[in-house]
């Protein structure tokens, strides 16, 4: 059997969807609570590096490649750059909130107190460009490198 | 006790008191030699980037450039551990 008993799967599978739900969150309230993209990537990666572990890594190849996970990394590199090329190409500077104070996007601004979701300018965005970025590259290093140790011991045995 | 041991205590003599006149010599918790910029954000974070959150509002526009340069690192942290382990699949 690929991977770990089925009780481990079945806990990882019950726990999968809640971890995956609280770093959504955490990257997507990073402009109004504690955390952000990196902080938020890390608890996705993590639960991700869950169902690796308990199911195996050969059984995650059948369903994801490397190479998938790297063309998400580079979109959400991409995706930055972009947001901050966007300030000089408004007519300030690198890394202008150009979306603060427009009404379209993210563009309000909170008075006082506590805001609604709907406030920060490019920095929600630019929360979520690098909440995928550090989702994929945490998890293709976890992915590639359980790999190679897996195919090395199966040759051992 | 041969010549090891006694550099060893020496040694360890010294870094325990540097360690201790460094923790003497600390200042109070929560008072910083020089708060004008810690002033600065807390006023003003809120009406020159819109967000609530001061940290991810220094991280993401403050100091934009500085996370430009962290995505850097991971991306190349990425890169090098998939060049290296590609090799060991076959």
């Amino acid at each position: 059997m690929i991977g770990m008993s089925k009780i481990v799967k079945t806990i990882a599978n019950i726990s999968f969807p809640l971890v995956i739900i609280y770093g959504l969150y955490v990257i997507a309230h990073g402009h109004l609570t504690p955390g952000g993209g990196f902080q938020g990537g890390a608890v996705v990666a993590s639960g991700c590096v869950l169902i690796l572990v308990a199911h195996g890594s050969s059984w995650i190849f059948t369903k994801i490649k490397e190479s998938h996970l790297s063309i998400l990394e580079s979109l959400g590199a991409l995706g930055f750059i972009s947001l901050a090329l966007g300030g000089i190409f408004t007519g300030t500077m690198f890394f202008t909130n150009f979306l603060k104070g427009t009404n379209f996007l993210f563009g309000t601004i909170p008075t006082s107190g506590a805001a609604n979701i709907n406030t920060g300018g490019t920095i929600p965005l630019m929360n979520f460009a690098v909440g995928l970025k550090v989702i994929a590259g945490l998890f293709v290093i976890v992915l590639v490198m359980a790999y190679a140790t897996s195919q090395k011991q199966e040759e051992e045995a | 006790m041969t010549r090891r041991d006694y550099t060893a205590v020496i040694f360890l003599t010294l870094v325990a008191m540097f360690l201790i006149f460094g923790a003497l010599l600390m200042r109070p918790f929560g008072t910083p030699e020089e708060d004008a910029m810690d002033q600065y954000i807390i006023d003003n974070t809120q009406q020159e980037t819109g967000a609530n959150n001061g940290v991810t509002a220094v991280v993401f526009d403050y100091r934009g450039f500085d996370t430009l340069g962290e995505a850097t690192v991971l991306f190349t942290a990425v890169a090098g551990v998939i060049m290296i382990f590609r090799r060991l699949k076959k």
